[in-house]
């Protein structure tokens, strides 16, 4: 069979003149477009405060731009090895997720009250970013191992189990509860793809809908912050962000007047003034308020067209895989940007509770970028191998 | 290889993923769609609120100037020394430099350096040079702000009328105080867009509201007079070791104050320094006074005595009682009494001052005589009620409006509990009390022909070019009593002074009139006394009416011998100045 296709593939590519694969342009145009956008407002984002505080406008973007240079040359590296030769490393992958995490503990470099990063000569390293692509590799092999199997019930909740170890020590040892929450969040949405079952999903949906309405109910109705922890107080923060102006409530009220101060078509590129400290760090969570603010309504809609371009054509990438294995890649890869595109604006806008989730592609993070960008190398192999025939 | 079946579903489960996405992300479209339209104003207010700094520019005060053009009150340049937290490099060296240039403690300093605030002041009414010295260090963090500094070239005189002005340039008392809101005009901002710390946004420029200057207050006061009336309160003070001496000088015919002496006045450039007295005990130790103390001394140093302060009368008085026999016509000039040295009302035997009595006088000798059993028979002729009546219409019982702040009212036993015996003491000018202003602006309303007119400083307010924003009109009240009896008056209290009890008032070639008086303190049996004179000149024209009080003095107590001299010498010098009489002594009409 495939030395038959070949040749049909061989015929075509000698009559059209067209390369023996498909290579996803599109997606790959879009991507470009989102970095170069994502540089461009980085820049605007941070200069003002990167000149008062490294002296250098440019120091934000000079750091990025070399993660983005690295992980674009990765993502070409990865776009040509056949997706299948990762297939062999997704123990490897889970476990060395869970010895990164574990080091943190040691050896974590603490910065903005959170142990996250590890240093390693001028980078630093989240383990988290490197947990999210294990994961999907990993659940993808696991999920075509299992092959039928997965439709059992204890098929079903041992796929659902097998990230948890993961999730928890993400959330406890790196107090990261959007980086757990958006890993548990890519496992179900492949569990999800890979099962037949709808009822299942539906109830799950239903009973986190009804668990988040009890603990923000149980949390209003408390509201007494003092024996609130944390996160409680975020909760209340973000029912009422101007009645926690002084302190958790800060950040969210500061994005809310960057948004609000950007009307349909935004004051013009560079001329944020939350960006002029109101907004701390505003090149990392926060950027997307930036960009609302200077680009207004039009900029950020064009944004966020431009992701749902890119999960479109994850979906197409996905939908013609030539496999189950590189399907559940590309699913996962999927999910993963979309999950955290939909939090950062839902945080950003003050739909849900604050807290930290980066902007793929845009918000300033080298290793983000990095492994974001190794995930569309992975997805753009998947694309390789799809023949155009079937397209 | 996906199988058919696999594949189908799977696609079809992708692509519901796709769009649940894509759904919540137009969910998410809508809710910034409210947010930067429905919400855009609300936040982008709240926003330019948080960027922009307000700071504002004082304006400078309006002056006052006397009636001969003499600026009274002045603003001079001092500066406001500030700190921006967020700006400063070098905390100690800024704590150091503003502790030594300023004359602070340093823990002061400290405090409000190490504050955070976006701005914190440290001190203002720094004199210009300091402030000149401390921007020259040019310390990163410290601003240097000119404002105005009132400033008052004439020292102390008439300091409780003038007043003065807090740290804020807001009046505190006196003509300062009523004349705030022509004085004081609008200030200005500057407003500036700022980042998070406080730092100033070049690009976005500064938008700059000019302050408006107040307006200038000319006033009735004439400095040389005063100066003049205040060095012989002074002298009268010093000689006779009395509490206070104070002096009223008055245009008759439109209530203009021309001098308002209250000595000992206080140092307006000062008006927190106490009188050494207050702060250092007999022994020369330092008297730790507590806030509420100092502030009660205070309150006393300021206090304005021809205004807010009611005393008992005595003879003045019989000015009002005299007039309003002459007018409710019990007496006449030519009406003759006797007087025995004493007097029964009721059961009560009171006495004159002359205990042998003044025998067999008409109403002007007993008037010159300044005889009490005459003006009890006058004041018992009348009765109360009518009597009464013309306590209402003289304007006795009512506050003259003055303007300056806290003017007391007159303190009078009500209609219904005057009963002879009272009628009889308010005739000769005891039992009640009102203000020295209330008792000259009566007086005055009664020589000047019948109108009672307001005592007053203020005359127009201009812009610094001399353009006039407003000029004051005050009421006048016509006929409080007739023309004919205004001239008897006039006359009767001419003769006062040129034979009576008041001739130690008399300038040879002037025609003065006036009235003396002696009256006890209160509460009565302490022994101390209250000496003062009522005068005015032309006695037929009266230009200028002046009264002189001397309060608790030692030895000679007697109004006549030595109230009425301060009068004379005050008019032998301000008739030829006011033009009312020549240097040779001619009356110029």
């Amino acid at each position: 069979m495939p030395f038959q296709r070949s040749n049909d593939v061989a015929r075509k590519k000698r009559r059209q003149g067209q390369s023996e694969y498909f290579f996803d342009y599109s997606l790959l145009f879009i991507v470009l477009f989102l970095l170069g956008f994502g540089l461009v407002m980085l820049y605007s984002t941070s200069s003002y405060e990167a000149a008062q505080k490294y002296g250098s406008s440019t120091y934000y973007l000079v750091k990025q731009l070399k993660s983005t240079i690295l992980g674009l040359v990765g993502m070409m590296v990865i776009a040509n090895i056949p997706y299948h030769f990762w297939e062999k490393f997704y123990g490897f992958g889970y476990l060395i997720s869970v010895v990164l995490l574990a080091l943190i503990i040691p050896f974590g470099h603490e910065s903005g009250g959170a142990k996250r990063w590890f240093r390693i000569g001028g980078m630093s390293i989240q383990p988290s970013e490197i947990a999210k692509l294990c994961m999907i590799l990993f659940l993808a092999v696991v999920i075509c191992k299992m092959g039928k199997s997965i439709r059992t019930m204890k098929g079903f909740l041992a796929l659902l189990a097998l990230p948890l170890p993961i999730v928890i020590m993400v959330w406890r040892i790196t107090s990261n509860l959007s980086s757990a929450i958006i890993i548990m969040g890519i496992a179900v949405l492949m569990v999800f793809v890979a099962s037949p079952d709808y009822k299942k999903f539906i109830l799950m949906g239903l009973a986190g809908v009804a668990g988040v309405a009890l603990v923000v109910f149980i949390i209003v109705n408390v509201a007494n912050s003092d024996t609130l922890n944390y996160r409680g107080g975020r909760i209340l923060a973000w029912l009422d962000p101007e009645a926690y102006v002084s302190d958790k409530g800060y950040q969210t009220l500061q994005a809310l007047y960057a948004i609000g101060s950007g009307g349909i078509w935004g004051k013009g590129l560079g001329q944020s003034m939350q960006k002029l400290g109101f907004i701390p760090e505003a090149q990392n969570d926060m950027i997307f308020s930036i960009i609302c603010e200077e680009l207004g309504l039009f900029g950020a809609v064009a944004i966020i067209l431009m992701f749902v371009m890119l999960i479109w054509r994850l979906m197409v990438i996905a939908n013609n895989a030539p496999d189950l294995f590189g399907a559940l890649l590309v699913v996962g890869v999927m999910g993963h940007m979309a999950i955290q595109v939909i939090l950062n604006i839902a945080v950003v806008t003050n739909t849900i509770p604050n807290t930290g989730i980066s902007l793929p592609f845009i918000s300033y993070g080298g290793t983000a970028v990095l492994f974001q960008l190794a995930e569309i190398g992975l997805v753009l192999n998947v694309a390789k191998r799809i023949q155009l025939k079937e397209v | 290889m996906l199988e058919r079946g696999n594949r189908t579903f799977h696609r079809k489960k992708i692509t519901v993923v796709f769009f649940l996405c894509s759904a919540v992300l137009f969910l998410l479209f809508l809710r910034l769609v409210y947010l930067m339209i429905a919400k855009a104003d609300y936040y982008s207010g709240k926003a330019v609120e948080l960027h922009e700094r307000e700071r504002s520019i004082k304006a400078a005060r309006g002056r006052i100037i006397d009636c001969n053009g003499q600026v009274i009150a002045d603003n001079k340049t001092v500066c406001t020394i500030s700190v921006i937290h967020s700006q400063i490099e070098d905390p100690e060296e800024v704590i150091a430099v503003l502790s030594r240039e300023l004359s602070l403690s340093e823990e002061y300093v400290r405090v409000r350096v190490e504050k955070y605030s976006s701005i914190e002041r440290i001190r203002s009414n720094v004199d210009k040079e300091t402030g000149d010295r401390i921007r020259e260090y040019d310390l990163a963090g410290v601003k240097v702000d000119e404002d105005y500094k009132r400033y008052y070239p004439y020292g102390q005189l008439a300091s409780k009328v003038l007043g003065f002005t807090g740290s804020d340039n807001q009046g505190i008392i006196g003509l300062e105080v009523v004349y705030e809101e022509y004085l004081e005009g609008k200030p200005g901002t500057i407003l500036t867009v700022t980042d998070a710390k406080g730092i100033e946004v070049e690009e976005a420029g500064e938008s700059r509201i000019e302050p408006i200057s107040g307006g200038d207050l000319h006033i009735s006061l004439d400095m040389n007079i005063q100066s003049y009336a205040t060095q012989l309160a002074y002298q009268a003070m010093e000689t006779k070791e009395a509490q206070s001496v104070s002096i009223i000088v008055m245009n008759p015919q439109n209530g203009e104050l021309l001098a308002m002496v209250n000595v000992p006045e206080f140092d307006l450039n000062n008006p927190y320094e106490l009188p050494k007295e207050a702060s250092v005990s007999e022994n020369g130790e330092p008297v730790e006074l507590s806030a509420e103390e100092k502030q009660d001394l205070l309150n006393a140093m300021w206090r304005n005595g021809c205004i807010n302060d009611t005393y008992e009368p005595g003879s003045t008085f019989k000015i009002i009682t005299a007039a309003a026999g002459l007018e409710s016509g019990v007496v006449t000039p030519e009406s003759t009494f006797s007087c025995p040295g004493f007097i029964i009302v009721e059961d009560r035997k009171i006495r004159c001052h002359k205990v042998g009595g003044h025998g067999a006088e008409n109403f002007v000798l007993a008037t010159m005589n300044s005889c009490n059993p005459v003006f009890i028979t006058v004041g018992l002729r009348m009765g109360a009620e009518t009597f009464y009546s013309y306590f209402e219409r003289f304007g006795l019982l009512k506050r003259t409006g003055v303007d300056l702040p806290g003017e007391a009212g007159t303190i009078m036993h009500d209609l219904e509990n005057i009963g002879d015996v009272e009628l009889a003491t308010i005739s000769f000018g005891q039992s009640f009390q009102l203000t020295p202003i209330q008792l000259l602006t009566t007086a005055a309303s009664i020589v000047n022909g019948g109108r009672r007119i307001t005592p007053h400083f203020g005359v127009k307010v201009t812009d610094k070019d001399g353009g006039l924003i407003q000029e004051f009109a005050y009421p006048v009240e016509e006929g409080i009593v007739s023309e004919e009896t205004s001239a008897t008056m006039r006359e009767i209290l001419e003769k006062v002074v040129s034979e009576g009890g008041g001739k130690n008032a008399y300038i040879e070639g002037a025609r003065i009139g006036g009235k003396t008086a002696t009256s006890q303190t209160l509460p009565r049996g302490s022994g101390q006394y209250i000496a003062s004179f009522i005068g005015f000149a032309p006695a037929d024209n009266p230009q200028v009416i002046a009264i002189a009080i001397i309060n608790r003095p030692h030895g000679t107590y007697y109004g006549g011998q030595i109230a009425a001299p301060i009068i004379r010498q005050l008019f032998e010098n301000i008739l030829p100045y006011l033009g009312i009489m020549d240097y040779n002594g001619v009356v110029t009409e």
